[in-house]
């Protein structure tokens, strides 16, 4: 095989999905701001905590996003706040998609009591408003970031475990699984090669819808006093300091904007994944046009 | 068979989806006939092309194609027509039954209603009206008990009532052209048997043009009246019923008889 | 004749919503022995792939039994089906649904290799030119295959576990109808190569004349005529019998209808 074809072929594997220009923008804001997270420390003008004696000064050629009413420079908190915010959503997403979906996975295959303890136990937590049963449950625990993220794993697994648990339950009548049952396979082999493959695309889709939810939840405890504790650079908290300075709109403004993007990136990437996780996209599309 | 203004004719119907080259050629200059009173049987595999011809008469292929060539209904070329014009012909003067008429049917609406919507929307006539002639059909098509059925939901039937009452709603607004695809693949041979008979019926009595679309060499030597055969995009051959089921001159239609099991004249002992 | 499988009386009923308990089989005793193939023929609705369903244990039946080389075959719940049980192995209707779509198809005949006691019997590549494939498709994933080259691939994977009953559940019913004949007769050749019997369930009395030695038919939850298929096919007994084959289109181009 020669060089040209190595990469003509590993061209063939970026799925087509990917190429859409809305993939390219959202998986572009993303690698931003990944970028962002590792260099952080070299890219901000200050430290995230730097008081300057410039308080409350609007954006300009030495504060680009101005400065806060302690005089910290708001361009490096936001910079900063990127390193709390994502990386600790993207870990609550990720645990709360592992328990969320195992549960219903336990709940989908075995049926009987495994299904009822777990589904009311999930029905309980829906009964309350999430943002509610967050709060009751961080403040019980005591304001802190770490309180504040068992507190959203609390109410946000439930959804992946009713939807992990239908997708299974009508998996585990396909053809192919039992096949598989018959040429005997045990209920966890089966699941795990069987089952879960054929329903995690739908579930890694509602988790990367989940992880602007789960920055906006985060930042919404935070915004309470209920999260990161002052002075952690974490963006609910800034939007939660800048909102009382009504007239320097730009202590909450980029914080906001900051949220705003990566909630809108991962949306968008939930959108393509969709399509590219889906085995058989090429060939609907095909199918389509036949 | 006349080449009068009855029926209809396709005059090198190509249709490309994607690039334009050959290659992607999904009909490739096909000429059939279908005049009325006839049955023309259209048979081939899957993906041979025969549900796409079908479906560029009904103008319902997808937005992507690009398609050439004529389909010529009393004198019109329906390629020509513009959306709205074309609607006037499709489901009135053009009908077609599907193969699943489970899928084809509104699950919502009541059998009065898949035959009278469209009917009126074409007609205008009273609803009271369309009733009475939805209560014909239905016996034209021997629905039991009409009055009854009209007021049921397509989840109450049989497979075979199903689409019986599917034909029904096809011939509602009196088409000349009926296009049936695969319209018994899905039933079980003693219903089928019923539906063969019905089509015949239908083509005989009301100087129907059917075009039968099926991969089933037994429901077409039954059947249809000329055959074509088709295979990737191309009618390979076409004629008389006897001619081509008997005496089939294209290797391709040989070698589709060959291998059927009813053509197999040895049991289980004889093979291997 | 060394019989493998032995129905006696069996009956299945399901409950349906709405409708109360409907009996699907009622009372259908059957015996299937090793190098034999026996076609279960019938229309929809008549109950005949819930006898597939119930001889691999996947429904419970209400009663009579079900016995496989003397012992009976249990339901198969949740846990790991008996090995003894795994002798038994099903060809499904629909090819499209029957195979894993994340995995290759040289993982799924894999998977069926390794429950076959006799390890040294077959190889993917074996396996897979047996059925009439290229041995180097087994990378390929099952939506890069036709149908009948799926339905190739999952015979495949049921005959590397070297099973003594292979049931076929309308497996031509999805084919292209130049296919059907000869995926059947390909079952028929690897059951009888192998020394299984088969059980081939089928609407289409045709094709099962073409392949089996003996064929019932069923009518509603019951066998209303059993015999050598040559008999049956020529002089159908069973007034259901002979309404079935005059349905058949005949394929002489003569323009009759059937029935």
């Amino acid at each position: 095989m020669t060089a040209l074809d190595a990469v003509r072929r590993r061209r063939l594997r970026v799925p087509a999905a990917l190429r859409t220009p809305v993939a390219v923008v959202s998986l572009a804001i993303i690698v931003a701001w990944v970028a962002v997270i590792v260099l952080a420390p070299v890219l901000s003008p200050a430290g995230p905590n730097a008081q300057s004696f410039d308080r409350l000064t609007a954006p300009s050629a030495e504060h680009w996003f101005g400065t806060d009413q302690v005089g910290r420079d708001v361009l490096s908190r936001v910079l900063h706040g990127a390193r709390v915010s994502i990386p600790v959503a993207a870990m609550l997403v990720v645990a709360s998609l592992v328990i969320g979906s195992i549960l219903g996975a336990i709940a989908g295959y075995f049926g009987r009591v495994a299904d009822e303890v777990i589904m009311r136990v999930a029905d309980l937590v829906f009964a309350f408003p999430t943002i509610i049963l967050a709060m009751v449950v961080a403040a019980v625990l005591g304001p802190s970031l770490s309180n504040a993220v068992i507190a959203i794993l609390v109410v946000s697994w439930p959804p992946y475990a009713r939807v992990t648990r239908s997708l299974v339950l009508s998996a585990r009548q396909a053809e192919y699984v039992i096949a598989g049952r018959l040429l005997g396979n045990g209920p966890f082999t089966s699941l795990s090669k069987d089952v879960l493959p054929n329903v995690a695309a739908p579930v890694v889709v509602l988790a990367t819808l989940d992880v602007g939810t789960a920055i906006l939840l985060l930042s919404g405890l935070s915004f309470l006093g209920l999260g990161a504790v002052p002075p952690t650079p974490e963006w609910g908290a800034m939007v939660s300091d800048g909102v009382q300075q009504f007239s320097s709109w730009w202590i909450a403004g980029f914080p906001g904007l900051a949220i705003m993007s990566i909630v809108l990136a991962f949306n968008l990437l939930g959108d393509v994944l969709r399509d590219s996780l889906d085995p058989h996209t090429a060939e609907t599309v095909k199918g389509r046009a036949l | 068979m006349t080449a009068d203004d009855s029926g209809l004719r396709i005059r090198s119907l190509r249709v490309t989806i994607g690039r334009d080259d050959a290659e992607n050629d999904i009909l490739r200059g096909i000429d059939l006939e279908v005049p009325a009173g006839q049955v023309t049987g259209l048979a081939g595999e899957s993906g041979s092309g025969k549900t796409m011809t079908g479906m560029s008469v009904m103008g319902l292929l997808p937005a992507a194609a690009r398609v050439s060539g004529q389909i010529l209904f009393e004198g019109t070329d329906l390629l020509e027509l513009s959306p709205a014009r074309l609607n006037a012909y499709r489901g009135s003067r053009i009908a077609m039954v599907f193969q699943d008429p489970t899928a084809s049917l509104h699950p919502m609406l009541s059998i009065e209603g898949q035959l009278t919507d469209h009917y009126r929307s074409h007609t205008k006539v009273s609803k009271a009206a369309a009733r009475k002639h939805a209560l014909e059909v239905l016996e034209k098509v021997q629905v039991p008990d009409p009055e009854i059925a009209l007021r049921k939901y397509p989840h109450q039937f049989s497979g075979g009532q199903l689409q019986r009452i599917a034909i029904a709603s096809a011939l509602m607004c009196s088409p000349s052209v009926l296009i049936a695809d695969e319209p018994t693949t899905a039933l079980d041979v003693t219903v089928q048997a019923g539906l063969l008979r019905l089509l015949r019926r239908l083509c005989d009595d009301l100087g129907l043009a059917i075009l039968l679309v099926t991969h089933d060499l037994g429901v077409m030597s039954s059947l249809a009246d000329r055959i074509a055969v088709m295979r990737n995009g191309e009618i390979v051959e076409a004629g008389d019923r006897y001619q081509v089921i008997t005496a089939p001159t294209d290797p391709y239609t040989r070698s589709l008889i060959d291998a059927l099991p009813a053509t197999q004249t040895t049991g289980p002992e004889a093979t291997p | 004749m060394n019989v493998l499988l032995e129905l006696d009386d069996v009956r299945v009923s399901y409950r349906q919503p709405g409708r109360g308990r409907i009996q699907a089989v009622r009372g259908v005793s059957l015996s299937l022995g090793a190098g034999t193939v026996l076609g279960l023929v019938g229309e929809s609705g008549c109950g005949k792939s819930t006898i597939a369903k119930a001889v691999c244990g996947l429904v419970p039946i209400d009663d009579g039994s079900i016995t496989f080389r003397g012992e009976p075959v249990r339901r198969l719940g949740l846990r790991r089906r008996d090995p003894h049980a795994m002798r038994i192995q099903m060809v499904f209707q629909n090819p499209y649904a029957s195979l894993n779509p994340r995995r290759t198809v040289g993982r799924q005949i894999e998977d069926g290799l390794r429950v076959n006691p006799d390890q040294a019997a077959w190889s993917v590549a074996s396996l897979l030119e047996e059925v009439e494939l290229e041995p180097a498709w087994a990378s390929r994933y099952p939506h890069q295959l036709s149908g009948g080259q799926r339905q190739r691939i999952a015979i495949a994977r049921a005959i590397a576990s070297g099973p003594d009953v292979l049931i076929g559940d309308e497996p031509i019913a999805s084919l292209d109808a130049s296919l059907q004949a000869r995926v059947a007769l390909l079952m028929r050749k690897l059951a009888l190569a192998t020394g299984a019997g088969l059980l081939f369930i089928s609407h289409d009395l045709s094709v099962v004349r073409v392949i089996a030695d003996e064929v019932a038919v069923m009518n509603a939850g019951e066998i209303v005529e059993q015999g050598r298929v040559q008999r049956v096919w020529e002089h159908p007994e069973a007034a259901y019998t002979q309404r079935l084959l005059a349905a058949i289109p005949a394929v002489d181009g003569l323009g009759r209808l059937p029935g």
